[in-house]
């Protein structure tokens, strides 16, 4: 009898370890949370959007080149990130059995477990060392930490539309390209579309690989070619900085960063919820 | 040998006007493949060249010091311009084991509760806040870690456990609030959303029999969770090795915490240190001569090796254990 009591005591113990450590882990989340909000709201206002970044000591200032150049970096990464993830997704899930196919899944896997700093390294290499700090390298940068995660979502995606409706499709005599762009990927437009924004929502956030590919820049954007101010990268160097109001805008900027990648992240489980 | 020649199909051979549109579609087809097959295989092509740039980019380092950059303990870019590399390794080696003792049994706490104590409606609201631990940006965590987390373990922790354990070297010396601790507890967050959710999707694919097998044999819950455990511990531990070449690669969040300093072995667990990836990001851009960029890259290269053979050997490892774990449940 004693040992049926320990047994249930461990029962008892193993219970309350496992709630317990869901709760060590959630209270981070919500510290973050709760410290980003309270910090940064008062540096949200006009200013912080429409003014760029201030100069050592002066007051106020805002991040609206650092949105700028956000924007620009995120468009110019999907433009080369996201057609080369769709087209590989699209291979992957059509000709899943293609011994290519095999190799590309694993190394695509791979591929998204390289840390970014080195993807950051490898752009160093191959674009800033010809043409210096340009948004054209961190965008390449960025465009390989999108392609993996493109991949695998579009070719998720498309697995889950029913072959009924393909074999439906060329039992009718159309080809199988066109099955492919007009029925099948049309069916999982929703779920191949939430990759492409959780892959934003990912390099949006990036600092490490910018940081390498762009340097720090100021100013408002000069050209492809030149660096550009980044949302990211102005929290970790107004962070470091000794200045009050530059801290004020680290906080601010991780703010507007975290309400752009979480409300992605939130947005995309509303809007595919009836899905799961 | 005899069909090694293959025929080409037999409607491409009739030339009539019916089957040439057929043949067309056929074209086109071909087209649709090779297209893709070359947008696939970029993939590969990218991971080739960025092996090969990074070996090319390190190959004056490698020259200058041979096998000498891994074991060498000073890194003196403005005086004698030699470069050793083992301070960071160690520093990358101590951070991310740190990371991996407090998150892995977190992890492994929280999918157990996700996949086998709680209802699955209620797990999935869970899970997903816990998914958005994962979203959150390392920049912000090194922001949160250096103006919430820092005075928090300064003040309220680490005196604690000095108190607690001072008489042990790990424990001594003065508290400054970043450092080697403080490093392996913001990688231990951030991996924990990783570890976790593998484990989750291991344990899930744990057929029922097992459980229904253990409870019929009057087993209490936590037995047949150990059952549920020992029945994937094989991808657990390629779970767990994931985290491992998520908490090596980790640049920004370490970068802000763990105080940057060069040094062989921290006095305490309190001190400062550096590792791989946070001196690429500090001084990459202030490289101002070639062997100094090549050591950087050089760096980078033993990183990139690192975290490609934890890569592969943990996705080897998760991938059997599913397919096994799941072809089983099939039958």
């Amino acid at each position: 009898m004693n040992h049926y009591k320990f047994r249930l005591v461990k029962d008892r113990v193993a219970f309350l370890l496992v709630h317990l450590s869901l709760t060590l882990a959630l209270i981070p989340l919500f510290s973050v949370l709760y410290e980003v909000v309270q910090k940064g709201i008062s540096t949200i206002t006009i200013d912080f959007f429409i003014s760029p970044t201030p100069t050592v000591g002066e007051k106020g200032g805002g991040a609206a080149n650092a949105i700028q150049g956000t924007l620009i970096t995120i468009g110019l990464a999907s433009l080369i990130g996201i057609p080369i993830g769709l087209m590989s997704g699209v291979f992957l899930s059509e000709y899943s059995e293609h011994r290519l196919s095999i190799i590309v899944r694993f190394f695509n896997d791979v591929l998204s477990g390289i840390p970014s700093i080195i993807i950051g390294v490898f752009a160093y290499a191959l674009i800033v060392r010809s043409i210096g700090f340009s948004v054209i390298a961190a965008a390449f940068a960025l465009a390989i930490i999108m392609i993996p995660i493109v991949t695998r979502t579009t070719e998720e995606a498309l697995k889950l539309v029913p072959m009924s409706i393909r074999e439906a499709a060329i039992a009718l005599g159309v080809p199988r390209w066109k099955t492919v762009v007009t029925i099948v990927l049309r069916s999982a437009k929703k779920a191949v579309v939430t990759g492409m924004l959780l892959s934003i929502a990912r390099i949006a956030g990036e600092s490490a690989p910018v940081l390498v590919t762009m340097g720090y820049w100021r100013w408002w954007f000069a050209g492809l070619d030149r660096p550009a101010a980044n949302l990211a990268l102005n929290v970790f160097v107004f962070a470091m900085s000794p200045f009050e109001s530059w801290i004020a805008l680290a906080w601010g900027s991780a703010l507007v960063l975290i309400l752009l990648v979480l409300g992605i992240n939130f947005a995309v489980r509303i809007f595919t919820r009836e899905r799961y | 040998m005899k069909n090694s020649r293959k025929p080409s199909h037999f409607l491409c051979k009739l030339n009539t006007q019916y089957f040439s549109r057929l043949k067309w579609q056929i074209g086109g087809d071909n087209l649709f493949k090779i297209i893709g097959a070359l947008f696939a295989s970029s993939i590969l092509l990218l991971l080739g060249l960025m092996v090969y740039e990074l070996i090319n980019g390190s190959w004056l380092s490698i020259q200058t010091f041979g096998s000498g950059f891994l074991i060498g303990t000073k890194w003196d870019p403005a005086i004698s311009r030699v470069f050793g590399a083992l301070p960071l390794i160690l520093g990358t080696i101590v951070t991310s084991a740190i990371a991996l003792l407090i998150g892995v049994p977190i992890s492994l706490g929280i999918s157990l509760a996700l996949s086998e104590y709680m209802p699955k409606k209620f797990g999935f609201a869970i899970s997903f806040l816990v998914e958005l631990l994962a979203a959150v940006p390392s920049v912000i965590y090194g922001l949160w870690g250096i103006f919430v987390l820092i005075p928090f373990l300064r003040d309220h922790v680490y005196s604690r456990l000095q108190a607690l354990f001072g008489f042990v070297p790990a424990f001594s010396g003065s508290i400054y609030g970043g450092g080697v601790l403080t490093g392996g507890i913001v990688l231990a967050i951030m991996i924990i959303p990783t570890v976790s959710s593998v484990m989750r999707d291991l344990f899930s694919a744990v057929p029922n029999s097992q459980r229904e097998a253990m409870i019929a044999l009057g087993a209490t819950k936590w037995e047949t969770v150990k059952t549920v455990i020992s029945y994937a511990r094989s991808g657990v531990i390629g779970a767990v090795i994931l985290g491992l070449g998520r908490a090596v690669g980790e640049t920004m969040a370490i970068t802000m915490v763990i105080g940057n300093k060069f040094q062989v072995w921290p006095s305490s667990l309190f001190d400062a240190w550096y590792t791989m990836s946070a001196i690429i990001a500090n001084e990459l851009l202030e490289a101002t001569y070639d062997l100094y960029v090549s050591a950087l890259m050089n760096v980078a290269l033993v990183l990139l090796f690192v975290t490609l053979v934890i890569n592969i050997l943990s996705r080897l490892i998760v991938w059997r254990t599913l397919k096994l774990v799941r072809g089983i449940s099939k039958e």
